[in-house]
């Protein structure tokens, strides 16, 4: 059906059940909840075939509210994974409740005694000096993000923007007739530069390909079977590690039962891809933890590498990673070897059995260096600025 | 002697307010600020109510909580979360995991007293 589908450019689920379901479904989705609909949801049918236009408007409608509303909740979820924002806020607003809660103490308090009264005036001005430096440090890095918006983002940036503003999939290339990614591009308000533009045709095309060799539906329910185990994915659909790893990285969470992170980089290092998972922060500039399972692979091409992880955040998490690192030789037998690795990141809550995660982490690893508290890490490059800002 | 909290907070002069309203109430209040061994202070004599901070050096607050709700020593014991996000995620882990009551930093010190008290019963 999906190969007739394709001949007529139609949906399969036009085939399968004639546009007016399509269309009745999507009215059903846009009452679930809606109490004086819902009511009248026998009557669903006799408005379709009374009023067909404004029927299709309403069913559109309630289409684009969704995809506005998804968009409002991947910008929401992206300031929580920007650490250092996480981090800053977190300690203004701790200081801010010191600074309340002594405030009102010596407000509510006349006969506080003097001992009291000196120790909470000198926490009042230890907290107010503090405040004006995270303060101070927060408008900085919100300056500079702001310019970069304005000014200095690169390509990677408008990729990355375009990945997360799309939750990292593209329900379109899922259908029996996708279209062509050369034409989804330019219609991504992200992507402004022909760069951008280049880096997410050809992650579309990629896309495509990895939906060819692993339908949405059976891949999702073999994952959920084989306990998300890319080893197994791979034998299973016959297909390289690397591409399972993208496949469970661009499922929905909803299909997949949890979310998973995924992030890729070159030779170099420099991270090309990232999808960021609660409480499993990427850096938003610079380079990554040395210490990340992605790096080790790296350094070990087709070595698979699986670690269990705990990143250090104010609330640190387990995670179980799998890397792997795969050489291609784009440029012919002679040219040079172009390296490529990539890591899968899952959380205790996907996993089915999430005490594996309780046992000792292989490695402590951090964000970046500029970010992390782990003062005596061995293979800290630079300061923090946590501890000098804060 | 009154009845007693554990305070789990890492912020040493929200402790200092937090001992001081709690105190003058007559509680008696013990402190930690470690989130690593906060359990195990925690379970060795449990108090009446513990605050617990939700973001803490070592291991988070909702690891701990999900602890003291696993072990039956400290199963019934009153839980008062406390995070400076406050965000709906947050709410949701808190009461997932089984905390008694919830609180956004920055609060009123009337509301975090009221708690404590409707909390010990």
């Amino acid at each position: 059906m999906n190969s007739i589908a394709r001949e007529l450019r139609v949906e399969t689920s036009v085939l399968a059940e004639g546009a007016a379901a399509s269309l009745l479904e999507t009215l059903r989705e846009a009452a679930d909840g809606h109490a004086p609909a819902t009511e009248e949801a026998a009557r669903m049918e006799e408005f379709v075939g009374r009023f067909p236009g404004w029927a299709a408007l309403l069913a559109d409608m309630a289409r684009r509210s969704r995809s506005l509303e998804h968009t409002v909740e991947t910008l929401l979820d992206r300031m929580t994974h920007d650490p250092f924002l996480s981090e800053s806020l977190h300690d203004v607003l701790s200081t801010v409740t010191a600074i309340r809660s002594t405030a009102a103490i010596l407000v509510e308090t006349p006969d506080l005694d003097t001992e009291w009264l000196g120790r909470f005036h000198r926490n009042l001005n230890d907290d107010g000096e503090r405040l004006a430096k995270s303060a101070e440090a927060l408008v900085r890095y919100l300056d500079e993000g702001s310019s970069a918006d304005v000014t200095g983002a690169t390509p990677q940036d408008e990729f990355d923007a375009f990945l997360q503003a799309n939750d990292f999939h593209f329900s379109d290339l899922e259908r029996a007739l996708p279209p062509d990614p050369s034409a989804m591009v330019r219609s991504f308000q992200h992507l402004s530069s022909a760069a951008s533009q280049t880096l997410a045709e050809a992650h579309l095309k990629r896309y495509l390909l990895d939906v060819d060799h692993m339908p949405l539906q059976s891949f999702a329910e073999a994952a959920k079977q084989t306990g998300y185990d890319p080893a197994a994915l791979a034998g299973q659909f016959g297909i390289d590690l690397p591409a399972v790893f993208r496949r469970l990285a661009t499922v929905p969470k909803a299909l997949l039962g949890g979310e998973i992170g995924l992030v890729i980089c070159d030779g170099s290092g420099t991270l090309t891809f990232r999808k960021p998972i609660t409480g499993f922060s990427l850096p938003r500039f610079g380079a990554a933890c040395p210490l990340w399972p992605l790096y080790q692979a790296l350094t070990r091409p087709m070595a698979p590498v699986r670690l269990i992880v705990e990143m250090a955040e104010r609330a640190p998490r387990r995670f179980l990673t799998y890397a792997i690192c795969q050489p291609s030789q784009p440029g012919g037998f002679d040219g040079p070897q172009v390296l490529k690795a990539a890591m899968l990141i899952l959380p205790a809550d996907i996993l089915p059995d999430p005490k594996v995660l309780e046992r000792e982490p292989d490695t402590m690893i951090g964000t970046s260096c500029r970010i992390c508290p782990r003062a005596e890490c061995a293979a800290r490059r630079e300061p923090s600025i946590l501890a000098d800002a804060f | 002697m009154g009845k007693r909290v554990l305070l789990v907070e890492d912020e040493p002069n929200i402790i200092e307010a937090i001992r001081f309203i709690l105190q003058r109430d007559g509680w008696h209040v013990s402190s930690h600020s470690d989130g690593a061994t906060a359990f195990d202070i925690l379970s060795a004599t449990p108090p009446d109510v513990v605050i617990l901070d939700a973001m803490l050096p070592g291991r988070s607050g909702f690891d701990i909580l999900r602890e003291v709700r696993d072990t039956d020593e400290t199963r019934n014991v009153p839980v008062l979360m406390l995070t400076a996000k406050g965000q709906v995620k947050d709410r949701e882990l808190a009461e997932h995991y089984g905390a008694s009551a919830f609180m956004t930093k920055p609060f009123a010190n009337a509301d975090i007293l009221a708690t404590v008290r409707a909390l010990a019963g």
